[in-house]
């Protein structure tokens, strides 16, 4: 049986990693941090995260990129903004998560077939291409891209939305497609 | 007020979220307060427009916001919760961040679009109503007695996160204080801006089954017959999914999730199609008995 180290060193980790971040838009606050975890506490969907919020915040300000852009909890968050209401130090964390989002997707650290980042990704390439959603088609899109047997467990719900006239089949597009922003960075297919 | 507002229905008004447009322009026609859609709108971005690329999710927000400044109205209605916080956002982080504002402007530019993210305001209705209709009014304009039972008023996340001009910052009240002038009674309710999950119903499923089941069972328990949304995404994950939530947890609930304008928009007199009350998938039985068209004749006061 073999034994392998478990904890990373810090000569592992990036050093310089965290002050980027700390340049973006809203997350300027990033050493501010207390790690008093109140973020944890209020986040509906901390229970279900690898890592905690407060946790993520730790790992980007000691540089262990690698944790924090493949975890899932970076693509659970919802931006529910509960975390950024209640924070002491007034850390806007839901832009935090958006950043680590969009280096996951540009690196390509995303966990694989993981339904979000895909859905964010074909939502992303419809609205850039069209100009509006279209729920239905965005949805077969997500799944068969991911993990086809959501769809099973979505049958009942169609059915109930195309019977109250809540579900349409066409695909929505704007008129003047020619005055929506172009790609401003290389936007990576997700599977 | 002669103006009115323009209307940003976003793409969930336009599909899942039908009710919410219907139940709206009813109410603000009932009102009197004049209503124009955004000529060519886009899709707000949402959530995960700004997870791929921000320069580019806050130029195609800023798009919008250009053409409500082109239609001659400052004033920009836009009743889902993400619509509204994306656009206030924008407003926001272009005045906030130079760099932002630079990449708008030479993409709105390129589009022969004008910058307007400090001109045009970004409203929600829920607070249109109450700061600029007033509550009086809405009472004055009461013409039916409530058939139903308790509700509690849900607000969700969005429309009351980061910003605080829906409502306060804590123990949000407006909802209450307008359906309390139509005389519909609410429940005091501590879950009404805990997190819905939002599309992780589409996701990751169970999780999002679950954080619907905490919140329909919160609002039994407190004695609450029905859920009243100011979010179309809300609305969904509550009533589309109730009867899988039933299933899997093996509870009995049944609970109509109303928009807060189907329920004002009927105390004003508005028909049961015109507010599409005939959309609900939950609950269907009581909407039925609260809005059945004998209640609708004998309600009149």
């Amino acid at each position: 049986m073999q034994i392998e180290r478990k904890m990373k060193q810090q000569r592992e980790a990036h050093p310089g990693w965290a002050s980027e971040i700390a340049q973006l838009p809203g997350c300027e606050k990033l050493f501010s941090c207390i790690q008093c975890g109140t973020c944890s506490g209020t986040c509906p969907l901390s229970i279900y995260m690898d890592y905690t919020p407060r946790r993520i915040i730790n790992l980007v300000r000691e540089g262990f990129q690698e944790e924090a852009l493949a975890s899932q909890t970076i693509w659970l968050c919802a931006s529910c903004y509960s975390c950024a209401a209640r924070c002491p130090q007034k850390i806007q964390l839901t832009d935090v998560m958006y950043s680590l989002k969009r280096e996951a997707i540009k690196k390509k650290l995303f966990p694989k077939r993981f339904p979000i980042p895909v859905l964010a990704s074909e939502f992303h390439k419809m609205v850039a291409k069209r100009g509006r959603s279209s729920e239905m088609w965005l949805v077969m899109r997500m799944a068969l891209k991911s993990n086809p047997m959501i769809l099973l467990t979505m049958m009942g719900t169609g059915w109930q939305l195309f019977r109250t006239g809540r579900m349409s089949l066409r695909m929505e597009k704007i008129d003047r497609v020619h005055e929506l922003p172009h790609k401003s960075v290389g936007a990576t297919e997700v599977h | 007020m002669a103006e009115g507002y323009v209307y940003f229905p976003g793409c969930s008004l336009k599909s899942t979220g039908v009710a919410y447009e219907e139940s709206l322009l009813t109410l603000f026609r009932l009102l009197d307060v004049k209503l124009q859609e955004l000529d060519d709108w886009n899709c707000c971005g949402a959530t995960s427009y700004m997870a791929i690329d921000e320069d580019s999710a806050f130029a195609l927000s800023a798009r919008n916001l250009a053409l409500v400044h082109k239609s001659g109205n400052s004033q920009v209605l836009a009743p889902c919760a993400a619509c509204y916080l994306v656009l206030r956002k924008t407003q926001d982080y272009v005045q906030r961040y130079p760099s932002i504002r630079a990449h708008v402007s030479s993409t709105l530019k390129a589009a022969n679009l004008p910058m307007a993210a400090d001109s045009v305001h970004t409203r929600h209705p829920l607070e249109v109503l109450y700061n600029d209709i007033g509550v009086n009014r809405i009472r004055s304009k009461v013409s039916r007695k409530w058939q139903g039972g308790p509700v509690v008023c849900y607000y969700g996340c969005q429309a009351v996160r980061p910003y605080y001009e829906v409502d306060k910052p804590v123990n949000q009240s407006r909802m209450e204080e307008l359906l309390d002038a139509a005389g519909i009674p609410t429940v005091n309710f501590a879950l009404k801006t805990k997190c819905c999950g939002g599309s992780l119903t589409g996701t990751i499923h169970s999780v999002g089954l679950r954080l619907n089941y905490i919140i329909l069972k919160e609002a039994a328990r407190k004695g609450a017959k029905a859920i009243v949304t100011l979010c179309p995404l809300c609305q969904f994950n509550l009533d589309a999914y109730q009867s899988e939530i039933r299933r899997r947890m093996k509870e009995n609930l049944d609970m109509p999730i109303f928009y807060f304008t189907q329920v004002l928009g009927w105390a004003l007199g508005g028909g049961t199609r015109e507010l599409g009350l005939h959309r609900a998938i939950s609950g269907t039985t009581l909407v039925k008995q609260w809005f059945s068209a004998a209640k609708e004749v004998a309600a009149h006061v």
